[in-house]
């Protein structure tokens, strides 16, 4: 089953990459392991940043310098500038095909301020942002008529080596989840755009349940080299029993962070890192925290705010028009993830990688909220368009037949695996550990006893498994690969974590509170030689 | 707690949990009792669209609604069972695209907010596929168009950015409004208070505007209301 391009996920970035190499003249097949309209972009609440300056004085420039700020010295200026200069071409291209974004009384695009912002730069809609610019994109990419496999989880990156010995992807191994089958697709162009790894927190985190991270552990696997990985942002506010995501947008619109005794505790509107710290302190310090949106009034809330008043209604018992909302900061976004360069190429020739499960390095130490959308759509495009590129020039065998035969042995190995530790244990476990003590504040005993919990399950692995052996749809055997990958990434995140002996951005290490430029502005490598992982700092 | 869930049977759980969401009761028992109970989810948060259920005879998100004593868990109605509570959303999904469901060319059409009123609660649809369950004449028209893909059509055909609304409304009149009973059960159930009956009530409408007639039109004595359906 061949294509050009072959586009392994399909949230905003997978569907923004589709229509533009659909566009440039590439066959292209989306995969994904749901359907694209159930994925993470849905949930996406504030905003898409862009300087166009409807809602107060801005520009790209402003733009550019609050993301490098935020990112603590871990953007690339040249990445950020681009981003930000295409941004305003983004949105309206995001218009032009029938985003329902909100406007203001003289027919603009509305914008409002979040966090670490100089202006009100967040275009929205409502607060159900993401999932209105993803439903269109969907049916942008069904009107093109691009093909997508749904329900087809990721297994490998198909690989093969060039007359130099230079290895190349040229395709990917699946399961058909439906009919418990290994299935192999051919292409000239890989791109993953698979999403991040917020999961490995498990429920102390926002995502979806999809949000393990196959992509990013395929991608290093196949080669691929992966970075900054230790840089996992902290949403502010979600909701405390839940953790569901209350969105910034609450605070920019002038929301207030109080703790038990009703008293505000820091600057609501600063980026999320320092948000997110100044509430874990307060927790420490035996306090509860709440958002309190009260005074924005009923109209407002169900004007600008609607998701957030049902959301905090159905999952916390409250009406945020009336009462406090209990929050809890969780993890919400993962700066790190697959290295690429400036055409969004990984290391890996032919393969490709964008939006959450990339790193672009557009976000550093610590995303802005608004620019993950901006980030898909801007970086999307250019992922789409260099992979019909590539695959324009592609001459090399696509052979497929050994790695299909690996991945098939894969899923009879460990439907055999002998169940006698529950996997779904390990995962909560995992969370909790993770949640403690690789989370807002970490320091180095506590993140080397995480490791060294991390690789005594990895020995584990073989005697976990699934305890569903059904061929058909079998969900279990879906979420023991999927907890495989995220223990991959969790010893990458900790060997990572343990090296940046200093603090920066999310990265925060209560042993050594300060930024070390002269050691440590340079992002943190890790690759695999020979199944060995491997890390070290570049610029 | 007791609930059934229809699997090949109807299988009795029980949990020790309060006020929680039917999501999470099915993620207990299944890492608590038996890995193989099989249900789609996502988000948890009533944005993704993939756990819809019926309990009681109700469509529901199962992330948002909340367990009671006794209840009965069963798969949507009028679409292939994949295995347990999982269903095959390939069929309805493809309803979009029949229905032409997209804007027709890229616009540069700027908006008034009164204009973005006019589809902001169709644009909301999560495709959850609770009305194509809940809705009759699907149950026996799998041709029928049917309410998530017509309040789609609406939401572009509503849309000042579209220039294409005649050809759009055209490739609505066979299997599509007039096949609607108006029964108004897509509403009933939708999570996001989207009444499909009221959007092929406008697009009725505009049908009738643009020269389109019901074709069973000839078959009545009846005579039309304001709005274009026939009244009796």
């Amino acid at each position: 089953m061949r294509s050009d391009v072959l586009i392994i996920g399909a949230g905003g970035a997978g569907l923004v990459a589709a229509i533009n190499a659909h566009a440039a003249g590439a066959k292209v097949k989306i995969i994904t392991k749901d359907y694209p309209t159930r994925s993470q972009t849905t949930m996406a609440q504030g905003g898409i940043n862009a300087a166009l300056g409807n809602a107060g004085e801005d520009s790209v420039e402003a733009h550019v310098q609050n993301t490098l700020k935020s990112a603590h010295g871990l953007a690339n200026e040249e990445s950020v500038r681009f981003m930000c200069e295409q941004a305003p071409k983004a949105v309206r291209w995001l218009d032009s095909i029938g985003v329902c974004f909100s406007r203001t009384k003289d027919a603009k695009i509305a914008q409002r301020t979040l966090g670490g912002a100089s202006a009100p730069r967040a275009c929205y809609a409502q607060d159900y942002t993401g999932l209105k610019i993803l439903h269109t994109l969907y049916d942008r990419v069904l009107s093109a008529g691009i093909e997508i496999l749904n329900e087809r989880y990721l297994l490998n990156i198909i690989t093969n080596m060039d007359d130099n010995n230079k290895p190349y992807a040229c395709g990917a191994t699946v399961l058909n989840i439906r009919t418990g089958e290994v299935e192999s697709y051919e292409s000239a162009s890989v791109i993953i755009a698979t999403g991040g790894y917020s999961r490995v927190y498990h429920k102390h985190s926002t995502n979806a349940i999809g949000s393990t991270g196959d992509g990013i552990a395929a991608a290093i696997r196949a080669g691929a080299r992966l970075s900054d990985m230790e840089f996992i942002q902290f949403h502010p506010t979600a909701l405390k029993n839940s953790s569901i995501l209350i969105s910034e947008s609450a605070r920019g619109a002038g929301g207030h962070l109080l703790n038990s005794k009703g008293e505000r505790f820091t600057n609501e509107l600063a980026p999320r890192d320092k948000v997110a710290r100044a509430i874990h302190n307060e927790i420490e310090k035996g306090e509860e925290v709440f958002l309190d949106i009260r005074h924005l009034g009923e109209k407002f809330i169900d004007e600008e705010l609607p998701q957030e008043r049902k959301l905090a209604k159905l999952y916390e018992n409250v009406d945020p028009v009336y009462e406090l909302i209990p929050i809890k900061p969780v993890a919400h976004y993962t700066m790190g993830g697959i290295e690429v360069d400036k055409n969004s190429q990984t290391k890996l020739k032919g393969l490709f990688a964008v939006g959450e499960c990339a790193n672009h390095k557009v976000h550093g130490a610590n995303r802005l909220g608004g620019n993950s959308l901006l980030e898909l759509v801007v970086f999307g495009k250019q992922a789409g368009e260099s992979a019909c590129e590539h695959a324009k020039k592609f001459d090399k065998s696509r052979d497929t037949t050994t790695q299909t035969t690996s991945a098939n042995n894969f899923i009879t190995d460990i439907k055999q695996f002998t169940n006698q530790i529950d996997f779904y244990q390990k995962r909560e476990f995992i969370g909790n550990l993770f949640y403690n003590h690789v989370g807002i504040s970490r320091d180095e005993m506590s993140l080397r006893a995480a490791l060294e919990a991390i690789r005594q399950i990895q020995k584990e692995i073989p005697l976990m498994g699934p305890k569903d052996k059904s061929k058909v749809y079998n969900t279990n055997l879906i979420e023991f690969i999927e907890f495989v990958n995220m223990v991959e990434l969790c010893e990458i995140i900790l060997v990572c974590a343990i090296s940046r002996n200093e603090s920066r951005g999310a990265h925060f290490r209560a042993d050594i509170p300060q930024e070390n430029d002269m050691a440590y502005k340079a992002h943190t490598i890790a690759w695999k030689e020979n199944d060995v992982l491997c890390a070290d700092f570049m610029e | 707690m007791k609930i059934k869930i229809k699997r090949e049977e109807f299988v009795e759980y029980e949990v020790a949990m309060q006020n929680a969401t039917l999501l999470e009761v099915l993620g207990e028992i299944k890492t608590k009792q038996d890995a193989t109970l099989t249900y789609s989810s996502g988000c948890r948060s009533s944005i993704c669209g993939s756990c819809s259920v019926r309990v009681n005879g109700k469509e529901v998100l199962a992330c948002g609604y909340k367990v009671q004593e006794g209840d009965l868990v069963e798969p949507l109605r009028n679409v292939t069972v994949l295995r347990d509570l999982v269903v095959d959303m390939e069929r309805a999904y493809s309803l979009n695209v029949k229905a032409k469901a997209w804007q027709t060319h890229e616009s540069s059409i700027s908006l008034t907010p009164e204009d973005e009123k006019r589809n902001e609660v169709q644009s909301d649809c999560i495709l959850c596929g609770s009305c194509y369950s809940a809705c009759p004449v699907y149950a026996v028209n799998e041709e029928f168009l049917g309410p998530f893909a017509l309040t789609r059509v609406w939401r572009y055909v509503s849309d000042a950015r579209e220039d294409g609304v005649q050809t759009k409304i055209e490739n609505i009149q066979t299997n599509g409004v007039w096949d609607c009973t108006l029964c108004n059960e897509c509403t009933m159930v939708c999570p996001q208070e989207i009444s499909s009956k009221a959007d092929i009530e406008k697009l009725r409408s505009k049908s009738v505007m643009l020269g389109f007639t019901d074709p069973s039109f000839s078959n009545f004595s009846g005579s039309f209301g304001f709005d274009g359906s026939p009244s009796f």
